[in-house]
């Protein structure tokens, strides 16, 4: 069948190029502002935390002290905290979440293993307030009498595990952010495992390597980066995580020197303190916190993604 | 995985070594049956206190009823109507920005820009959410002297984008180039075979991006704080005023000393979970099926 076109007609109709070129522009401009909304964040934060960093200059990282009633603010308590509760939650969370994904990804049959998966994913999406008013009320009470008083019971003479044991402070908030990261490692750490080409695991067997012997010397080893991507995307996310863990640390203005030690982080303290704040030094001060953790979390992500990039390029390429 | 192992020979299976490195396989195996169990563990308990404890606390006054001027009392209506009207107007502001921003990426940019945009998106994902409220704070509340719904919606809007933006660049991507050269072919223009023929194919999928932003927004707690305040006023439309939201209503009776109020945190706290986890099943459940379709 032919079809009779009438070329003449189609010559003279020249097609403008104008609405194609508006609508390319227009979604490159909206991209433009979502680049542009980081560097805003960025830039909001560094300009109205100018006067802390005129005031106290990089001694504010270092100060320890936090009086609005003198002016002197330090952040030191603030980031100690945010340290300690993040490594609490990475030590807990990093083997228990490498082990999870092992086992979906090695160990379980595809029944399990998918529905699994799916329930941890979950786990994600259940909003930081809610896991926060299970801290306080459920998980909290049940550290202070399980763990926490057997630890200053017995081993209470080491400074670290020094009580009273109150049910929050930095251990449950530890606990609390490793439940919050757990999901990030595991989701992760699985699909990297997964992605392990079969033709290393069977050359494996084939030598007569039991299963944990394939998982240890081959399958880790060549996940290995984008496992690490996965555990500092899980401390990232603990680093900024606020909500919960505002509602199990506790309110301890000091440097925490016990396990169960009340304490703050950079977020909590910005969230208890941000709306009671004189507008001037302190909520400068506060948006100085900010500043600080901004720094930190996009470091983090940064050097995550790295990784994680890394890995799955590698793993592909095998 | 399905890896059939070759029986071992008797000869073999006779010896300490062989039986030692046997026993580490299968305590290996125990060990990590065990740490999903304890990973699983968590959401069952909240799940399951949620439950019970947001049950028990559920009644007409916690869905019909603003909180008592002061004291104890009231209900979370306020909370719920501000919910639903911060999420929706900071969707109406997410979905253009992180759809067009995602089009670009995935249909007009080049190597390098897509490059950028992606990896903007990222971080974005990854600041913490609390540092999005001060940001908006900074030029939504201080400038006006007042904490107003508007900005909390930006706040929740600024979150939602870069998890819209990557979805829908993810799922665009997946969209099958002979489709749009089709339709180029046939002289549709390229904004038209964008809109017509990438969006609409990936659509479900976008969807399934926007819904989980939606989830992620309801959620939120920290960015609303220093933004929308949060309000024991019944706020239907005002956005220029403090409004509440479940999250606020909820991290406010959660720290009052009186029981009857951290009832009806619980009370809430069952109704936002039960929306936010309606939601990711029903996305979740039919993206594993999507794609085969």
């Amino acid at each position: 069948m032919s079809v009779q076109v009438d070329t003449r007609r189609l010559q003279g109709r020249r097609r403008s190029r104008l609405p194609d070129r508006l609508f390319s522009g227009g979604t490159a401009f909206v991209a433009v502002v979502v680049v542009a909304l980081l560097v805003a964040i960025f830039v909001m934060l560094a300009t109205n935390s100018a006067l802390t960093w005129q005031t106290f200059g990089l001694s504010f990282i270092t100060g320890t002290v936090w009086d609005p009633v003198t002016a002197v603010y330090g952040a030191l308590p603030y980031i100690a905290g945010t340290i300690f509760s993040s490594a609490i939650a990475l030590v807990l969370a990093a083997p228990v979440g490498l082990l999870t994904a092992i086992f979906l990804a090695e160990y379980a049959p595809r029944a399990i293993s998918v529905p699994l998966t799916f329930v941890i994913e979950l786990l994600a999406a259940i909003p930081s307030v809610v896991i926060g008013l299970w801290g306080v009320f459920v998980l909290g009470p049940f550290l202070k009498v399980t763990v926490e008083s057997f630890m200053v019971d017995h081993f209470g003479w080491i400074p670290i595990f020094k009580g009273p044991a109150f049910g929050i402070g930095l251990f449950a908030a530890g606990v609390i952010l490793a439940i919050m990261i757990l999901p990030t490692i595991v989701t992760i750490s699985r699909e990297v495992l997964v992605a392990v080409p079969g033709s290393q695991r069977e050359a494996m067997y084939g030598l007569g390597a039991t299963r944990w012997e394939v998982i240890s010397r081959v399958v880790v080893p060549l996940a290995r980066s984008g496992i690490v991507g996965a555990v500092i995307l899980g401390l990232g996310r603990a680093l900024g995580e606020t909500l919960a863990v505002t509602m199990v640390i506790g309110n301890g203005q000091n440097i925490p020197t016990s396990l169960f030690d009340q304490g703050q982080t950079l977020a909590s303290k910005i969230a208890t303190s941000f709306n009671e704040a004189q507008v001037g030094l302190q909520t400068s001060s506060l948006i100085a916190l900010g500043l600080i953790l901004l720094v930190i979390t996009i470091a983090i992500n940064i050097v995550a993604r790295v990784f994680v990039g890394r890995a799955s390029s590698r793993v592909g390429g095998l | 995985m399905a890896v059939v192992v070759a029986p071992v020979p008797e000869r073999l299976r006779r010896t300490r070594r062989w039986e030692r490195r046997y026993a580490i396989d299968r305590s290996m195996r125990t060990l990590a049956l065990a740490c999903t169990v304890l990973a699983v563990i968590p959401l069952v308990t909240i799940l399951a206190f949620v439950t019970i404890n947001g049950i028990t606390a559920l009644n007409i006054d916690l869905l019909t009823k603003p909180p008592k001027a002061t004291g104890v009392g009231g209900g979370a209506l306020a909370a719920i109507t501000g919910t639903i009207q911060m999420v929706s107007l900071a969707t109406l502001i997410a979905v253009p920005v992180g759809l067009l921003a995602g089009v670009y990426v995935s249909e007009f940019a080049g190597r390098r820009m897509a490059n950028v945009v992606r990896f903007s998106a990222d971080v974005l994902v990854g600041v913490p959410s609390i540092l999005v409220g001060v940001f908006v704070f900074t030029f939504l509340v201080l400038p006006f002297k007042q904490y107003n719904a508007f900005a909390g919606s930006v706040a929740l809007a600024v979150i939602m984008v870069p998890v819209i933006v990557r979805t829908t660049e993810e799922i665009l991507k997946l969209v099958p180039g002979d489709l749009r050269e089709a339709s180029l072919a046939l002289g549709v223009r390229r904004w038209r075979t964008v809109l017509s023929v990438a969006i609409r194919t990936g659509w479900p999928g976008i969807l399934t991006g926007i819904m989980l932003a939606v989830a992620r927004a309801a959620g939120e707690t920290a960015p609303l704080i220093m933004t929308a305040l949060g309000s024991r006023l019944v706020n239907i439309g005002d956005f220029s005023r403090p409004m509440s939201a479940l999250p606020l209503f909820i991290y406010e009776n959660a720290r009052q000393p009186y029981p009857a109020l951290n009832e009806q945190a619980w009370g809430a706290a069952f109704l936002l979970l039960l929306a936010v986890l309606i939601i990711n099943i029903l996305v979740r459940a039919r993206s594993l099926r999507g794609p085969r379709r």
